[in-house]
């Protein structure tokens, strides 16, 4: 593929308006698509729930960093990390100090991540369940799965809404290979885009694929390195939340 | 044998096991286990220790079941965790039976769970939780504990292939080679069912508990237990 794509595409307004945009576009139509939008919305009031999965090294821990820093000041949040050999993702937060130790809880998956989002979710409910209880008054609750390959997809009994995060140095061809991840997720992150001259990735060919597979969800290229990388994702959330508390609200 | 019994005894079965390797890691990594023989015989060890004291109890906890008003599930779980020496397995015991009646009341809604819960405080060590899964599904005594050895060697089994490459058929063949004695136990554990909990068996396997502590400190491990 010939790199050329023109320096600056990452941090052009495109991929944030496009996450707007379709967001707006969610709101005017109602929640026809993605999987995650036709869950019901919990008559509890429970936190919103909000997964991030995705390959290994693509980025999600770095975002789950860089969401906790961006929304945890005016948004209680608590975070469950899966991991796949240790509790390396769990530790990594808490020496980055993004929230505080006892507001992130490891769960460990024995080598099957997939299972512990998808098929099995009895060890995630329980840690969220346990960590919303303890946390009284959280808003948001953010699961991060442990890495694993493009067909991991979280279970809709599990989160409210997922982000999977794939990112440029993976090789451009990974939109267009697909996967639940990347078909139904609900935001589609592509991570690294500062890595796209160097591994020779076209961005205009992974937004073409992404929205040949995706349709009318959205898309958002960052740079987590960058301090303000995951601003995007994290209006994003705050969306999710204003709606999810709307609907908290109602029912309460 | 019935469709019920089968679905309790599928590893699908969504209750957590999954993360579990039920020591076979730790005895791994301690070059106990590393090849096919040494599987069969550590598996063939926990079943005539561990797994004796977890089937009795599981067929226990279902006999209780069967007479509600009379059941005692939070003798049985004390019973059962002065028979657990490692903090540790206590621990992942508790935690695996709460994954386990989950995914039990939303299968078999049942007001069983709710005693068990109230009398144990919500501290249910696992295999009086499958009891009560067993009961509320409508099985036997007998069927708990088999349904608990079953698993119990899974989880060692699928460690074996997952962490030294061994030879899944091999494994099959391994298990299969157990069956008849998975049978006996399963019988003696629901022969037991209506004795006094602390006259139930108390075998142990020292090395087990040791080596689970040592486990839980370990910097990289594939298995949470």
């Amino acid at each position: 593929m010939p790199p050329d794509h023109q320096p600056g595409f990452a941090s052009h307004s495109h991929p944030h308006g496009d996450a707007s945009h379709d967001h707006d576009h969610d709101h005017t139509h109602g929640h026809g698509h993605g999987h995650g939008s036709e869950t019901p919305p919990d008559p509890r009031g429970r936190p919103l729930r909000v997964g991030i999965g995705g390959p290994v090294g693509s980025g999600k821990t770095a975002l789950v960093a860089a969401l906790c820093r961006l929304l945890a000041d005016h948004v209680s949040t608590v975070v469950v990390t899966n991991d796949i050999f240790t509790t390396e993702d769990a530790e990594a937060l808490r020496r980055m100090a993004v929230l505080p130790d006892d507001r992130i809880a490891p769960v460990e998956t024995g080598g099957c991540p997939h299972t512990a989002i998808r098929d099995d979710i009895s060890a995630n409910l329980d840690a969220i369940e346990q960590l919303e209880q303890s946390h009284p008054g959280v808003e948001l609750t953010l699961l991060e799965s442990g890495g694993d390959n493009l067909t991991a997809i979280f279970s809709r009994a599990l989160v409210d809404k997922q982000i999977f995060v794939i990112d440029v140095a993976g090789g451009d061809k990974v939109p267009r290979k697909g996967g639940p991840g990347v078909t139904v997720s609900d935001l589609l992150v592509i991570n690294k885009t500062d890595l796209a001259p160097l591994v020779r990735a076209d961005l205009g060919v992974m937004d073409r694929d992404a929205k040949a597979r995706r349709g009318d969800l959205p898309i958002a290229f960052t740079s987590l390195v960058e301090p303000s990388g995951a601003a995007v994702v994290a209006e994003w959330i705050s969306i999710l939340l204003a709606e999810w508390r709307g609907v908290s609200a109602a029912n309460a | 044998m019935n469709a019920t019994v089968l679905l309790l005894a599928d590893g699908r079965f969504p209750s957590g096991g999954h993360a579990h390797s039920a020591g076979a890691e730790a005895a791994i990594g301690a070059g106990d286990v590393s090849d096919h023989a040494s599987l069969e015989r550590f598996v063939e060890g926990r079943l005539f220790t561990t797994g004796v004291v977890d089937a009795a109890f599981a067929a226990a906890s279902a006999q209780h079941c069967a007479n509600l008003a009379a059941a005692r599930f939070d003798v049985l779980a004390a019973e059962y965790m002065a028979r657990t020496a490692s903090a540790r397995l206590r621990q992942i015991s508790l935690s695996l039976a709460r994954q386990l009646l989950r995914a039990g009341a939303r299968t078999w809604p049942s007001p069983l769970f709710a005693a068990c819960d109230t009398a144990t405080g919500g501290r249910t060590p696992q295999p009086i939780a499958m009891g009560v899964v067993a009961a509320a599904a409508g099985c036997s005594a007998h069927d708990a504990a088999l349904c608990e050895l079953h698993h119990l060697v899974g989880a060692m089994t699928s460690a074996g292939v997952r962490l030294l490459g061994l030879d899944p058929f091999e494994i099959s063949a391994i298990a299969a080679r157990l069956a008849p004695t998975l049978d006996a136990l399963a019988a003696q554990a629901a022969a037991s069912a209506t004795d006094d909990p602390a006259t139930l068996p108390a075998g142990v396997a020292l090395l087990h508990d040791v080596l689970a502590e040592h486990h839980a400190t370990w910097e990289v491990r594939l298995f949470a237990s």
